[in-house]
C-alpha cells in the first residue's frame, strides 16, 4: 500500500510536530495545521489527503465543527478524532458526525498508526469505487 | 461532639421541664380553681344540711321532753279533776291512783303526795315513808306555791338521789293544797341520753343557773362556763335554737353546740359534738377528692413528662436526620464542585501528558536507530522511557476516573436485575483469583427489576469489592454480598472481614480524594463515585465498620414505584 498521507490538526504545536516526526518514521507522509481554520485551508490544497487526525478541543473553531465542514464539503478524507476528554462521549458525538474513529490522549502511537492505516484503506477503497463508477459512466457514454 | 451531646441533653431537659411547668400551670390553675369552688360549695351545702339536720333533731327532742313533762303535769291535773279532792287526802285512794299511774306509765311516777298550804305532806303514796314530811322550807315548795302548776329542777332532796317534782295547786275549802309527784330521774334522763350520735355527739339539760339536769359521763363532762358563754354568744335560729362553735380549752378540740329552750324557758337542752366527727363525712370526701386530685395531677405530670420526652426524642431524631441530610447535601455539593473542576482540568492535564508521552515515544523511536544502539546507558534510558509511558497511562486513568465522576446523566437508565449484576460482578472478581479471599453472594430471589444503569451499579459493586480486597489484604478472608428486598428499597450489603475503617475516618470516606491507601494504590475517588451514583439514583449508602472486625456497606436503591 502506498504510504498514507495525513493531516495532523492540533493547537498543541509541540505535540503535532513530534507526532509528525514519529509518523514519518513509520512511513506516513504528514502535513500539519495548528488550528481548525488552517486545517481546512490545508485540506483544500491537499485534496488527496487520506486521513485527518483532528484534536477535538481547540481555540476558535473546534474539532467537531471542522469535522462537520469536512463532511458537508464532500471531502472523502477520513477523520480520526483525538480527544483530551478521556471519555467516550465526545468520541461518540464525533462518530455521529461521520468520524472514522476516535482515540483519547495520550494515545499509543502504534494504535494511532493502525487506525490511520485502516482509515486510509477505507478512504482509498472508497476512492476506487468512485473511480470505477466514473470510468463505467464514461465508458457507457462512449459505447452509446 | 460529646460536649454538644451533653449540652443538647441539658437543653432538652430544661425545655421539657419548662414545657411541663407551663402546661401544668395552664391546666392546673383552672382545675384547682374549679375544684376549690366545687369543694367550697359542697362544704357549704354539707354544712347547711348537717346543721339543718341537727337543728331538726334538737327541736324534736326538745318537743319530746316538753311533751313528757306536760303529759306528766296533765296526768296530775286529770287526777285532781277526776276525783273529789277529799278522797285524795285518803292514803289508800292515793295509793290506788299511784298504782293506776304506774300501771299506765311504768316507773315514771315514783310517788304521790298531798301537801297542805303549810308545807306538811298530809297524805302520801310511795315506797318511802314521807307522811307528814315538812316541805315548808323547801325551795321548790316556795316556788310551787306561787304557780298553779310547777315542775322543779333536778335536786337531791330528802332521798339523796337526783329527782324532780311536779305539782298542781288547788283550793279546797278556802285553803290551798297541792298534789305532788316525784318523777323517776332515770326515765327522764333517758329522754336526753337517747340523743347520741357517733362517739362524741350527746345531749344534756341545764337549768338557767347552768346546773345539769341530766346525768353526764365523766369523759364527756363539759365546762359549765362554756355553755353559758355559748348561750350568750350563740346565734339564735329557727325554732329558738342556738348554734355555735367553741374550742375546748383543755385539748383544743373544736366542738359544735346546738341548744333549745325547754320547760317555758327554764331549761336548756344542749347537744354537743366534736366538729371533726360531725363533719367526718365531709372531711373524708375532702380527703378523697384531694387524693383523686393529687393522683390525677401526678398522672398528668407523669404523662406530660412522658409525652414531652417522646416529643423531644422525635425532635432530636428529626434534628439528627436534618443534620445528616445537610451533611449529605454538603457532600453532594462537594462532589458536584469536584466534578466540575475535574471536567475542566481533565483535558488540560491530558494534553501536556500526551506531549510528554509523545516526546518519550519519539526518543524511543530515535533509540531504535543504529547510531544509538551502542549507547552505554541504552537500557537505562529505555527503562526510563517505559516508566514515562506507564505513568502517562496512569495519568490518563486518573483523568478518566475524574471524568466518570463528573459525568451526570450520561448513562442509560433501564430496567435492571440487581441479582444478575451481583452475579456478573462476583464472576468478574472471582476470575481475578485473589489469594485467600472468597467472595460469597446471598441473593433474595424475590427482588424485582429496578430502574437504573447497569454499568453504574456494576461500578459501585466493583469499587466496594476492590476496597474490601484491599482491606482484607494478604491475610485472606471473605466478602459477602447479600441482596434483600425492603419496603421502599432494594438493599445490597457488601461486607468484609478486613481491617475496618477507623471511626475518625468514617465521616470522610465519601469525600473526593480521601484515601488511606498507599500512594499510587488509590486515588480517593472510588467511594465518591459510588456515593454520587447512589444519590443520583435516589438511594442511600451507609457504612458500618469496626477495626479488625470488618466493614459493611449498605446500599439502598429505590424500588420502582408501582
Amino acid at each position: 500500500m502506498i504510504a498514507p498521507f495525513i493531516l495532523l490538526v492540533d493547537d498543541e504545536v509541540t505535540f503535532v510536530k513530534t507526532m509528525a516526526k514519529r509518523m514519518a518514521e513509520r512511513n506516513i507522509e504528514t502535513i500539519m495545521a495548528f488550528s481548525a481554520e488552517e486545517g481546512l485551508e490545508k485540506l483544500k490544497t491537499n485534496q488527496n489527503l487520506d486521513v485527518i487526525v483532528l484534536d477535538v478541543k481547540m481555540p476558535g473553531m473546534d474539532g467537531l465543527e471542522m469535522l462537520k465542514r469536512i463532511k458537508t464539503g464532500f471531502f472523502r478524507t477520513e477523520v480520526i478524532l483525538l480527544t483530551g476528554h478521556a471519555t467516550i462521549e465526545s468520541g461518540i458525538d464525533g462518530m455521529k458526525l461521520g468520524a472514522f474513529d476516535f482515540l483519547t490522549k495520550p494515545c499509543d502511537i502504534e494504535e494511532l498508526v493502525s487506525k490511520v492505516e485502516e482509515a486510509t484503506k477505507k478512504k482509498r477503497a472508497h476512492d476506487e469505487k468512485i473511480k470505477d463508477a466514473e470510468s463505467k459512466k464514461i465508458l457507457s457514454k462512449y459505447e452509446s | 461532639m460529646a460536649q454538644d451531646r451533653i449540652t443538647n441533653k441539658l437543653h432538652s431537659r430544661k425545655f421539657t421541664r419548662n414545657m411541663v411547668l407551663i402546661v401544668i400551670l395552664v391546666s392546673f390553675i383552672p382545675m384547682l380553681l374549679v375544684s376549690g369552688m366545687v369543694l367550697h360549695q359542697f362544704s357549704n351545702s354539707y354544712n347547711e344540711k348537717l346543721y339543718a339536720h341537727l337543728k331538726e333533731m334538737i327541736h324534736r327532742h326538745a318537743q319530746d321532753i316538753d311533751s313528757f313533762l306536760n303529759e306528766r303535769l296533765h296526768n296530775l291535773q286529770f287526777m285532781l279533776d277526776s276525783c273529789d279532792n277529799v278522797d285524795l287526802f285518803n292514803e289508800s285512794v292515793l295509793q290506788e291512783k299511784l298504782f293506776q299511774l304506774q300501771q299506765k306509765y311504768g316507773d315514771v311516777f315514783e310517788d304521790l303526795g298531798i301537801i297542805n298550804e303549810k308545807g306538811v305532806q298530809e297524805s302520801y303514796a310511795g315506797r318511802l315513808k314521807l307522811e307528814n314530811a315538812q316541805y315548808s322550807k323547801a325551795k321548790w315548795f316556795e316556788d310551787a306555791l306561787k304557780k298553779p302548776f310547777y315542775i322543779s329542777d333536778v335536786f337531791l332532796g330528802l332521798r339523796s338521789k337526783p329527782h324532780f317534782i311536779i305539782s298542781v295547786k288547788r283550793v279546797y275549802q278556802g285553803k290551798y293544797f297541792m298534789l305532788r309527784s316525784t318523777i323517776n330521774f332515770e326515765a327522764f334522763n333517758f329522754l336526753a341520753e337517747n340523743l347520741r350520735i357517733g362517739n362524741t355527739g350527746f345531749a344534756f339539760i341545764l337549768n338557767r343557773e347552768g346546773n345539769f339536769q341530766t346525768k353526764l359521763h365523766d369523759d364527756m363532762l363539759p365546762s359549765k362556763k362554756s355553755y353559758m358563754d355559748f348561750i350568750s354568744a350563740g346565734k339564735k335560729a329557727k325554732h329558738g335554737i342556738y348554734i355555735g362553735e367553741l374550742t375546748d380549752d383543755s385539748d383544743g378540740k373544736h366542738i359544735i353546740y346546738l341548744a333549745a329552750l325547754l320547760k317555758n324557758n327554764d331549761w336548756i337542752l344542749v347537744y354537743q359534738q366534736e366538729k371533726k366527727e360531725a363533719f367526718s363525712d365531709l372531711i373524708r370526701t375532702q380527703i378523697i377528692a384531694g387524693v383523686i386530685l393529687f393522683i390525677g395531677a401526678l398522672l398528668i405530670v407523669i404523662m406530660l413528662s412522658f409525652l414531652f420526652h417522646q416529643i423531644i426524642k422525635h425532635l432530636s431524631e428529626a434534628d439528627r436526620e436534618k443534620e445528616m441530610m445537610n451533611r449529605q447535601i454538603i457532600e453532594t455539593g462537594k462532589l458536584a464542585s469536584v466534578g466540575r473542576l475535574a471536567a475542566g482540568t481533565a483535558h488540560e492535564i491530558n494534553n501536556p501528558v500526551a506531549i510528554m508521552v509523545q516526546e518519550a515515544g519519539w526518543i524511543e523511536d530515535l533509540l531504535k536507530k543504529e547510531e544509538f544502539q551502542e549507547g552505554e546507558n541504552l537500557q537505562e534510558i529505555e527503562r526510563a522511557l517505559k516508566q514515562i509511558n506507564t505513568q502517562g497511562k496512569r495519568c490518563k486513568e486518573i483523568t478518566h476516573k475524574l471524568l466518570s465522576f463528573a459525568r451526570k446523566t450520561d448513562t442509560q437508565i433501564q430496567s435492571v436485575q440487581v441479582n444478575k449484576i451481583v452475579e456478573e460482578v462476583v464472576g468478574i472478581s472471582d476470575k481475578k483469583s485473589y489469594t485467600g479471599i472468597t467472595i460469597n453472594s446471598y441473593k433474595d430471589q424475590t427482588i424485582p427489576p429496578i430502574a437504573g444503569s447497569q454499568t453504574e451499579i456494576q461500578q459501585i459493586l466493583l469499587n466496594l469489592i476492590n476496597n474490601a480486597i484491599d482491606a482484607i489484604g494478604k491475610k485472606g478472608g471473605k466478602i459477602d454480598i447479600t441482596t434483600r428486598l425492603e419496603e421502599r428499597f432494594v438493599l445490597i450489603v457488601v461486607e468484609d472481614d478486613g481491617s475496618g475503617i477507623p471511626q475518625a475516618n468514617q465521616d470522610r470516606i465519601f469525600d473526593p480524594f480521601f484515601t488511606t491507601k498507599a500512594v499510587g494504590k488509590g486515588n480517593g475517588l472510588g467511594l465518591s463515585i459510588c456515593f454520587g451514583i447512589v444519590k443520583r439514583m435516589g438511594g442511600e449508602i451507609d457504612v458500618h465498620s469496626t477495626i479488625d472486625i470488618g466493614t459493611r456497606f449498605d446500599i439502598r436503591l429505590p424500588r420502582n414505584k408501582t
